[in-house]
């Protein structure tokens, strides 16, 4: 746990050592700002609550959360400092949960930092709470599960653009699971139980459910199994791919 | 104590370590010699406990590097090639932080990070980015990060490469006052090294070792061993004169320096003979010496024979 929380502090600090933390922050605040005031007509819908900010967290995750996590691994790969980082006495679990959370909460402390939207709508009328905590809750989970994406891909090469794009498609397809776009590709050929199996992944449904204000257990057990699911995987490609 | 067991490492069809076994005690510094692709790396590599091996065993201290991958990593330190470290973090961090996960902290934390801020002279550069520092400085940082917690044994892969003269000499003193109590293995393909720093030296080329002996037995196998060579002016008469030295073999001249070189039949002296020989024929010799023998030619050598056998 130690191990943890010493490779999280340092990698933590090392996003405020450069401007990547500054310029993702304020990009991260004003689209969301913009999505939600001008595509989202927050005013003009007359309710009191956040639906246009956190209904475009997906959209906004797909490009800017591939862009924290692709550097996870391919930058220590490229410049080698993975050859010093896996030869202190820490185990690769501890390095790849410790990086992980390391982005996690960085992306915790810019989703924090759209405070005043909640202080906005609770100014303009009375919202309930328990269904803004919970799509906080929801978003940052689904934040964790687009990252984990991020992680294990950007273990699997040298190149950060590379990363990036592979983490984009393949968030993007498990963002539509349950929509046609990706379900029709299966149902012509594989078992309905598996077609169901992958419209029972999608992004977007889990989410959905959790912002409307049902923390429902399967929900939060869904994104958690994706997270841990997805780390393992990073561990095993770190493993596979160290030695190139 | 490192010790390795039939040591291999292939990747995928590429034997990169073959079979390597050898022995190492404490206060011994052992030099891994050999040309660009030789296993080198990957040897120390998996030494240090980055790469598993494909088959074999190896032991810091008698903890194995894969069962025993946590205990082995406590006491090794370790510089990997070209002395990567994060570039946006201060040597102040960057040790800091290497220190934490060494699990070094109060008074011993602060007297281990003293240490080797001065031992290595980063004082000056602890409060800028690693990568606005020098080259090095980035390796003196990397080598401050690999002894920090006082290691009993130290992996160092090149550790001089691409620097100044000075810094060269400045990381072998460092290397040999360190080597008392340490297990300590360099690589390296500057040859001058392995008699700086090295009480043993290995030659490995294609995963294999070709030679482990020391510096002093390697140069034994020159042809130059045991030679003689002077400058002077008078090159022909010089040439005449040692030639007829009974156990001269062959005289050769350098064709740039003109520098003449005797060469000895297996197993005799001729530098007395020679000098005896000089004074009576009265031939001015600016320079006379007597050679221990060239590692660069023992290297080339044995490891371009391998190469050819290896051709054929």
């Amino acid at each position: 746990m130690n191990m943890i929380r010493t490779i999280f502090k340092r990698e933590l600090s090392s996003y405020f050592a450069t401007p990547v933390a500054y310029v993702f922050i304020v990009i991260f605040l004003l689209l969301a700002g913009t999505f939600t005031f001008y595509l989202g007509n927050f005013y003009e819908r007359g309710q009191a609550d956040l639906l246009p900010f956190f209904n475009f967290h997906p959209w906004l995750y797909l490009f800017l959360v591939p862009a924290v996590g692709m550097r996870l691994w391919s930058e220590e790969r490229k410049s080698g400092t993975i050859e010093m980082l896996l030869t202190l006495p820490i185990t690769m679990w501890q390095a790849v949960v410790g990086k992980f959370l390391a982005a996690w909460a960085f992306i915790g402390i810019a989703l924090v930092l759209t405070f005043p939207i909640w202080i906005t709508v609770n100014y303009l009328g009375s919202p309930d709470n328990g269904v803004i905590f919970a799509s906080y809750l929801g978003s940052f989970l689904m934040a964790g599960a687009f990252l984990a994406i991020g992680s294990c891909i950007s273990a699997c090469t040298r190149s950060q653009v590379i990363a990036f794009i592979l983490t984009v498609v393949v968030c993007f397809l498990f963002l539509l699971a349950g929509f046609p776009l990706v379900l029709n590709f299966f149902s012509g050929w594989a078992p309905q139980g598996m077609v169901d199996a992958i419209s029972g992944l999608s992004f977007l449904s889990h989410f959905g459910s959790i912002s409307k204000g049902v923390i429902d257990l399967r929900d939060l057990i869904y994104f958690l199994l994706t997270i841990a699911f997805w780390l393992y995987a990073s561990a095993v490609v770190i493993d596979l791919k160290k030695a190139d | 104590m490192i010790e390795t067991q039939n040591l291999t490492k292939h990747y995928g069809d590429l034997t990169a370590v073959d079979n390597i076994s050898f022995k190492l005690e404490p206060g011994r510094v052992l030099g891994f010699l050999g040309p660009n692709g030789a296993g080198k790396s990957t040897t120390m590599k998996m030494l240090a406990g980055f790469l598993a091996p494909t088959s074999g065993s190896a032991k810091v201290c008698g903890h194995d590097v894969v069962d025993d991958a946590l205990a082995a990593k406590r006491v090794v330190g370790y510089l990997p090639e070209g002395a990567p470290s994060y570039g946006e973090m201060t040597p102040r961090q960057f040790l800091g932080f290497v220190a934490d996960v060494r699990g070094l902290t109060g008074a011993r934390r602060t007297q281990r990070l003293d240490d080797v801020i001065e031992r290595l002279h980063l004082n000056g550069v602890m409060e800028q980015p690693i990568e606005t520092l020098s080259k090095g400085f980035k390796r003196r940082v990397g080598l401050a990060q690999a002894i920090v917690h006082d290691p009993a044994v130290l992996i160092l892969d090149e550790p001089t490469d691409g620097l100044d003269p000075n810094q060269k000499h400045e990381v072998r003193a460092l290397i040999n006052a360190m080597s008392r109590d340490k297990t300590i293995v360099v690589s390296t393909h500057i040859l001058e090294e392995v008699h700086a720093v090295c009480s043993r030296a290995i030659i490995i080329a294609n995963g294999k070792i070709l030679a482990d002996a020391t510096p002093a037995e390697l140069e034994a196998r020159s042809r130059y061993h045991q030679a003689v060579s002077l400058t002077t002016t008078n090159i022909a008469a010089a040439k005449e004169a040692l030639s007829r030295v009974a156990d001269v073999a062959a005289v050769e001249i350098d064709p740039q320096d003109h520098r003449i070189t005797a060469f000895p039949k297996p197993g005799k002296q001729i530098f007395a003979p020679i000098s005896e020989l000089l004074r009576t024929q009265g031939i001015q010799v600016s320079e006379l010496q007597l050679e221990s023998g060239r590692m660069d030619e023992v290297f080339r050598t044995i490891t371009q024979g391998e190469a050819k056998e290896a051709r054929a």
